[in-house]
C-alpha cells in the first residue's frame, strides 16, 4: 500500500454487509473523512423493463413484484393503474378500498424492513429481528389474500386476483394491533436513544433545494421539509376519500427521515382502519369484457366468460396507440410507470421511474465531508432496494 | 519443592482449561441469550440445549481451509493472533478465584500468583492485547483491516487513561495494589456499620464502577464500542482476512478478554469471591466468583443486543471529554474523603 497521495480509495461493495444488496460505492477517504463517494450500479441488472415489453399486458404483472420485492402490492398497483388509464377502465369501489388497504400494508412492510436494516447498519442488531417478527404478520396477510408471501401479484388489471377472504377485516385488525405494539418497542429502543440520535442527527443532510434539484421523492423529499405526497398532490385509487397527515421533517437529516417513516407507519394504520370501516360491497373485478379477466366462477358456468377467458389467456387484449404515465406514492417515493401502447397486445415500451434509483443519486451529496461510518447511515436512510435500482 | 511445582502446574492447567472452556461457552451463552432477546431460539441442536455447539464450532474451525491473501506480511500475520491471545489468558494469573483453604494437608491458595502489584499487572497485560489487533490489521494488507486496527489503537489509547483512573478510587480506599488484599478489604458490612449491605466497593465507589464498566467495554472492543470490527462498516475489521484457527484465536482472545475484564470487575467492585456461608463451605467461594463473572458477561451480551454502535469520532470525544474528567473528579473526591 505505497501511497503518495493524501487520500485512500476504498472500494465498498458490491459484496459488503451494509450496501443493501449489490450496491458498490467507490469512496475516497482522507483518514476517516469521505472526500468523494461514487455509487456504481448495474450488478443486479435483470432487464425487467425489456422483459415487460415482450409480454402480454397481464403477464407483465409478476415482473413488477420482482423490482421492489419489499413492496410488491405497490408495484402491482402502479402498473395496473397505468394500464387501466391506458384502457380507460372504471374500477369498482370495493376494489379501490382493498387496493388502498393493501398498498398501505405494503408501505408498512417496506418501512419495517427499512427500519430493521437501517438500525442493523448502525449496530442495533436486535431491531432487525423485531421488525421481521412483526413483518411476519404482514406476510401472513399477503398469503391469506393472494396465496403468496412475497411476490403476491394480487392486484390485477381491472381488479384483484380473487375476492378478499372472509376474515379479511379481522386479520387486518390483528395485523394493526401487532404493528402498533411493535412500534412502541422500536420507539423505545431508538427514538430517544442517545447513541442513535448521535449517529443520525446531522448525518446525510439535504436541504430543500438540493432535494428538489435531485428530484427526490418520498420520505427523502419530505425529510427536507417539502410537503409533497402523491396521495395528496395527485390522488389515485380514491386516496382523496381518506383522511391522513403527511409528516414533514425540518433538518433533512437521517434522524428526520427516521421520524417521518415511523409516523408514516402510524398514518398508514389510520388509512387502513378507514378502509376497513367503510369497506363497500361489490364485485372484486370490473366488468369489462375482453379486457378484464372474468371471475373464475363465471368462467366455469358461463359460456361468454369462458370465451373471453380463453381469448385473454391466449392473445391478451389490444391496447390503443398512445402513452400514459401513472405515478404512485410507494413506501420509497414516487413509483411511476410509463407505458406506450402501439395497437398490439404487448406494450411497445415500459419505463419505470424507480424511487430508489433516483433517490440514490443523492448519496454523494449526503456523504461527502462526513465520516466513513456515516456512509453506511446515509445508504440506509435512502432506503434502496437494488432490484428496483437496477431493474 | 517438587510438590510446590506440581501443585502450581496443576493449578495453572486447571485455570487455563477453565478459562478456555469459559470462552467456548461464552460464545454459546451469547448466542443463546441474544437469541432469546431477539425472539429467536439460538443454537440448540448439537447436544442437549446446544451444549455441544462450542465443540462443533471448534472442530469446524480447526478443519477449515486456511485462506491467506497474497499481499500479507507472513510472519506478522501469523504472530498477530497469538499476540492477542496470550495476554488475554495471562490476566488470570493474578486473579483470586476463591477463599484460601487446605487441601491434602497443604495450604492451597486459589490464586496462581499473588503479586503485590496485581492491579498494575492486569492493566499492563490487557493493554498488550492491542498489539495483536494492530499487527493483524497492518499485516493483512487490506484497507478494511487497516482501518479497524487504526481505530482500535486510537480507541485503546483514549480509554486506557480513563480505565486506569476509574479504579484509582478503589486503590486509594483499600491502600493496596494486590488483588487478594483488595478482596480482603471488601469483607464485612458496608463501612463497618450498615449491616444489610456488604462492604463492596461498588457501593462506596458507584461512579468509579460506572466508569470502569464503560471503559472496560471499550477496552475489550465490545458493542456499543466495537469500532475495530464494526461489521456493517468494516466488514469484520482487523480480522477480515483471517480464517480457520487464526480467526478463532482472535475470537477466543475477545471472549477471554471479556471474561478477564469481568473477573477484574468482580474482584475490584463486587468483593471477588465473597458471599454467605463461606466459613462452613470454603469451596463455595469459587461458585460466587463464577456467578459474579457470569453477571458481568450477561451485561455485556445484553448491551450488545440493545444498543447501536458509536461513531468513531463520537467515541473519542466521549472518552476524552466525558470519561477522563469524570474519572479525575472521582479520584479527587475519593482522595479528599480518605484524607478526612
Amino acid at each position: 500500500m505505497s501511497n503518495t497521495s493524501k487520500t485512500v480509495t476504498l472500494n465498498m461493495g458490491p459484496q459488503h454487509p451494509s450496501t443493501h444488496g449489490v450496491l458498490r460505492v467507490i469512496l475516497e477517504l482522507d483518514g476517516e473523512t469521505v472526500v468523494k463517494a461514487e455509487p456504481v450500479l448495474g450488478y443486479l441488472h435483470t432487464g425487467i423493463e425489456k422483459t415487460m415489453e415482450s409480454k402480454l399486458y397481464y403477464k407483465v404483472l409478476p415482473c413488477t413484484d420482482r423490482m421492489d420485492y419489499l413492496a410488491p402490492m405497490s408495484n402491482n398497483l402502479g402498473f395496473c393503474l397505468a394500464v387501466e388509464k391506458l384502457m380507460e377502465i372504471d374500477i369498482p369501489d370495493k376494489v379501490q378500498w382493498v387496493r388502498v388497504c393493501l398498498a398501505e400494508l405494503t408501505r408498512i412492510n417496506s418501512h419495517l424492513v427499512w427500519l430493521g436494516t437501517h438500525a442493523l447498519d448502525l449496530g442495533a442488531m436486535s431491531m432487525l429481528l423485531y421488525t421481521f417478527r412483526d413483518r411476519e404478520s404482514i406476510m401472513d396477510m399477503y398469503e391469506a389474500v393472494g396465496g403468496q408471501r412475497m411476490m403476491t401479484t394480487y392486484i390485477r388489471i381491472g381488479g384483484l386476483a380473487m375476492d378478499i377472504p372472509k376474515d379479511f377485516e379481522k386479520d387486518i385488525r390483528n395485523v394493526i394491533k401487532v404493528i402498533n405494539n411493535g412500534l412502541n418497542d422500536y420507539e423505545t429502543l431508538l427514538t430517544n436513544n442517545e447513541i442513535f440520535i448521535n449517529r443520525t442527527k446531522g448525518v446525510g443532510v439535504l436541504t430543500a433545494d438540493e432535494a428538489i434539484n435531485l428530484s427526490l421523492s418520498g420520505p427523502m423529499l419530505r425529510g427536507s421539509g417539502i410537503k409533497h405526497d402523491l396521495r395528496k398532490a395527485n390522488p389515485y385509487s380514491s386516496y382523496e376519500k381518506f383522511d391522513f397527515e403527511v409528516p414533514v421533517g425540518e433538518n433533512g437529516d437521517a434522524y428526520d427521515r427516521y421520524l417521518i417513516r415511523v409516523e408514516e407507519i402510524r398514518q398508514s394504520i389510520r388509512i387502513m382502519e378507514q378502509t376497513l370501516d367503510g369497506m363497500p360491497e361489490g364485485p372484486y373485478r370490473a366488468h369489462v369484457p375482453g379486457i378484464v379477466m372474468p371471475p373464475k366462477e363465471d368462467v366455469l358456468y358461463k359460456m361468454e366468460s369462458m370465451i373471453f377467458h380463453f381469448k385473454l389467456i391466449t392473445e391478451g387484449f389490444k391496447a390503443p396507440v398512445g402513452s400514459v404515465y401513472q405515478g404512485i406514492e410507494s413506501g420509497k417515493g414516487e413509483m411511476g410507470f410509463f407505458i406506450s401502447g402501439d395497437g398490439t397486445n404487448k406494450p411497445h415500451r415500459v419505463r419505470v421511474r424507480p424511487p430508489s434509483f433516483i433517490n440514490l443519486a443523492a448519496l454523494p451529496k449526503m456523504c461527502e465531508g462526513n465520516m466513513f461510518s456515516d456512509v453506511v447511515c446515509a445508504i440506509g436512510s435512502i432506503d434502496i432496494v437494488l432490484g428496483e435500482v437496477d431493474r | 519443592m517438587f510438590e510446590v511445582i506440581l501443585f502450581a502446574s496443576i493449578k495453572v492447567l486447571v485455570v487455563v482449561a477453565a478459562v478456555l472452556t469459559g470462552c467456548a461457552y461464552s460464545t454459546l451463552l451469547e448466542r443463546r441469550v441474544v437469541g432469546r432477546m431477539q425472539h429467536r431460539i439460538g443454537p440448540n441442536t448439537a447436544g442437549p440445549f446446544g451444549l455441544l455447539t462450542p465443540l462443533a464450532d471448534g472442530l469446524k474451525l480447526i478443519f477449515k481451509e486456511e485462506i491467506k491473501p497474497a499481499n500479507i506480511e507472513p510472519i506478522t500475520y501469523m504472530l498477530a493472533p497469538m499476540i492477542s491471545f496470550v495476554p488475554a489468558i495471562l490476566t488470570f494469573a493474578v486473579i483470586p478465584f476463591g477463599k484460601d483453604n487446605t487441601f491434602f494437608g497443604q495450604d492451597f491458595t486459589l490464586v496462581l500468583s499473588d503479586l503485590n502489584i496485581g492491579v498494575l499487572f492486569v492493566f499492563a497485560v490487557t493493554s498488550l492485547g492491542i498489539y495483536g489487533i494492530v499487527l493483524a490489521g497492518w499485516s493483512s494488507g487490506s484497507k478494511y483491516s487497516m482501518m479497524g486496527a487504526v481505530r482500535s489503537a486510537a480507541q485503546m489509547i483514549s480509554y486506557e487513561v480513563g480505565y486506569g483512573l476509574s479504579i484509582v478510587g478503589v486503590i486509594i480506599i483499600a491502600n493496596t495494589l494486590s488483588l487478594r488484599e483488595l478482596v480482603e478489604a471488601q469483607m464485612g458490612p458496608l463501612w463497618g456499620t450498615i449491616t444489610f449491605l456488604p462492604n463492596w466497593f461498588v457501593f462506596s465507589q458507584p461512579l468509579g464502577f460506572i466508569l470502569f464498566l464503560t471503559c472496560a467495554i471499550a477496552e475489550t472492543n465490545r458493542a456499543p464500542f466495537d469500532m475495530a470490527e464494526a461489521e456493517s462498516e468494516l466488514v469484520a475489521g482487523y480480522h477480515t482476512e483471517y480464517s480457520s484457527m487464526k480467526f478463532s484465536m482472535f475470537f477466543i482472545a475477545e471472549y477471554a478478554n471479556m471474561i478477564a475484564v469481568s473477573a477484574v470487575g468482580a474482584t475490584l467492585f463486587f468483593g471477588g469471591w465473597h458471599g454467605p456461608f463461606l466459613d462452613s463451605m470454603p469451596m463455595l467461594s469459587v461458585v460466587y466468583f463464577v456467578l459474579k463473572v457470569f453477571m458481568f458477561m450477561f451485561f455485556y451480551i445484553w448491551l450488545r443486543a440493545t444498543f447501536p454502535r458509536f461513531r468513531y469520532d463520537q467515541l473519542m470525544a466521549f472518552g476524552w471529554k466525558v470519561l477522563l474528567p469524570v474519572a479525575l473528579l472521582n479520584t479527587l473526591i475519593t482522595a479528599f474523603f480518605v484524607i478526612l
